[in-house]
C-alpha cells in the first residue's frame, strides 16, 4: 500500500469522546482547502466515530491505517464549505 | 342545584388523572413524538399558572402533566388549552402517547423519520379502546434512545445494506464502524456476513464514498412491558421495507390483541397465557400481504 500523503497531523489519542472529534476539527479547521490531515486515534469509539464525524462536516476521508499499537491513523483530506 | 360528580373513567380517558387531594386532577396533555410548539408551552404554561400550582410534571413517556387541576375548572381548562392549540392525552385502557426520538429529521444517527411516524400512529391508533393499555414507541435507530422494547409495539429504524465495490476505495472505515463485526475486508474487497448485520447502517452512515448504500425500514417489536411486570419486546418478523406493510402489521397486532386479550390484560400477558404460535402466524400473514 502506497504511504499516504499529509500536510499536517494531530494525535487524538489523549481525549475522549467528545473532545475527540472536538480536537480533530480544530486541527482540520486550521488547513488550507484540499491539504491532508492525519488524525492518530484509539480504537473503539474514537474509530467508530470520529471518521464519520469527518465525513459529516464534509471532508474527504482518503483511509483509515491500523497501526497495530491499538491505535488508528484516518488520512482526511480538508474540503471547504 | 345538587353538586355535579365527577363521572371519573371519562375523565380518565380526557386525560384527567384523579389526585389524592380530594376534588384535583392532574391533567395529561396528548403529546405526540415528545414535540410541543412554543404556542403549546406557552399555553401550559399559562394554564399551569392559573388553573394549576404553576408548575408542570414531565412524565415518563415525554409526556406533560399539570397537577391540581380543580374538578369545577376542567372545562375551562380544556378550552383554554385548545385555544393554543393543546389536547388532552388518554389514561386507561387504550391506546396512549405515541413516543419518539428526534429521528432522521434532527439526528445524524437516525435511519427513519420518527416524528412523521409518530403523528401517522397517532392519527391511526391514539385514543382507541382496546382490553388495557397500548403503548407505541418509535426510535430512529439502534442507539435506541426512545427504548422500542419497552412499548407493546416497538418501532425502530434500521437500514437494509448494499455493497458497491465499484466505487469503495477500501478505506477500511466501515470495518471498523460496524459494531456487529459484520464486515471484514478480504483480498482488498470488503465482505459482509449478513447474518451478523444488524441493519445499524453505520457503514452507509461512514462511508466516505456512498459505496454503502441503505435503504430506510422498520424493526419491529411485540410485547414490551415495564411495569409491575417487566418484559423485553420481541422482534418477530424481518425488517421491514415499507409503511403500507408496517401499518399492516400493527393493524394485525392490535386486532389480535383486541379479539384475544382479557378486559385488564396486557399485551405481553395474553401472549403468555395463550403462546405466541397463533400471533406469529397472524402477524407473518401480514407481513406477507395475506389476510
Amino acid at each position: 500500500m502506497d504511504e499516504i500523503k499529509f500536510d499536517e497531523q494531530v494525535d487524538i489519542t489523549d481525549k475522549v469522546c467528545p473532545m475527540t472529534f472536538v480536537k480533530a476539527k480544530v486541527s482540520i479547521d486550521e488547513l488550507e482547502d484540499g491539504e491532508v490531515l492525519a488524525i492518530r486515534m484509539n480504537d473503539g469509539e474514537p474509530v467508530q466515530n470520529v471518521p464519520r464525524s469527518m465525513k459529516e462536516e464534509g471532508h474527504k476521508i482518503l483511509k483509515l491505517t491500523d497501526n497495530e499499537d491499538g491505535t488508528y491513523t484516518l488520512y482526511v483530506r480538508k474540503v471547504e464549505e | 342545584m345538587a353538586e355535579k360528580k365527577p363521572d371519573y373513567a371519562s375523565l380518565k380517558k380526557g386525560g384527567f388523572m384523579r389526585q389524592k387531594q380530594k376534588g384535583y386532577f392532574s391533567l395529561r396533555l396528548q403529546v405526540v413524538g415528545g414535540n410541543l410548539t412554543a404556542e403549546n408551552i406557552r399555553t401550559v404554561s399559562e394554564v399551569a399558572d392559573q388553573y394549576g400550582k404553576g408548575y408542570v410534571h414531565m412524565t415518563s413517556r415525554q409526556g406533560i402533566e399539570i397537577p391540581f387541576i380543580r374538578f369545577e375548572d376542567i372545562e375551562e381548562v380544556k378550552e383554554k388549552l385548545s385555544e393554543g392549540g393543546v389536547k388532552p392525552g388518554v389514561c386507561g385502557p387504550r391506546v396512549r402517547t405515541v413516543t419518539a426520538c428526534q429521528g432522521s429529521a434532527v439526528c445524524p444517527s437516525g435511519c427513519i423519520d420518527t416524528y412523521a411516524l409518530a403523528k401517522e400512529l397517532d392519527a391511526h391508533y391514539f385514543g382507541r379502546d382496546l382490553p388495557h393499555k397500548f403503548k407505541f414507541g418509535v426510535t430512529g435507530c439502534q442507539n435506541n434512545c426512545l427504548k422500542a422494547e419497552e412499548n407493546d409495539l416497538g418501532i425502530k429504524g434500521g437500514m437494509i445494506v448494499d455493497y458497491k465495490e465499484d466505487v469503495c476505495i477500501q478505506c477500511g472505515v466501515c470495518v471498523k464502524a460496524c459494531r456487529e463485526n459484520a464486515l471484514a475486508t478480504e483480498d482488498g474487497k470488503i465482505v459482509i456476513d449478513r447474518e451478523k448485520c444488524n441493519h445499524c447502517g453505520r457503514c452507509v452512515k461512514s462511508c466516505p464514498t456512498d459505496a454503502w448504500e441503505g435503504e430506510s425500514g422498520y424493526i419491529v417489536s411485540f410485547g414490551g412491558l415495564f411495569g409491575n411486570k417487566i418484559y423485553q419486546g420481541e422482534t418477530l418478523l424481518p425488517i421491514i421495507k415499507d409503511k403500507e406493510t408496517l401499518f399492516r402489521v400493527a393493524d394485525a397486532a392490535i386486532g389480535y390483541f383486541e379479539e384475544n386479550a382479557r378486559p385488564g390484560e396486557r399485551f405481553r400477558l395474553m401472549l403468555l397465557r395463550i403462546g405466541e404460535e397463533e400471533f406469529r402466524k397472524v402477524i407473518t400473514g401480514a407481513y406477507y400481504g395475506r389476510d
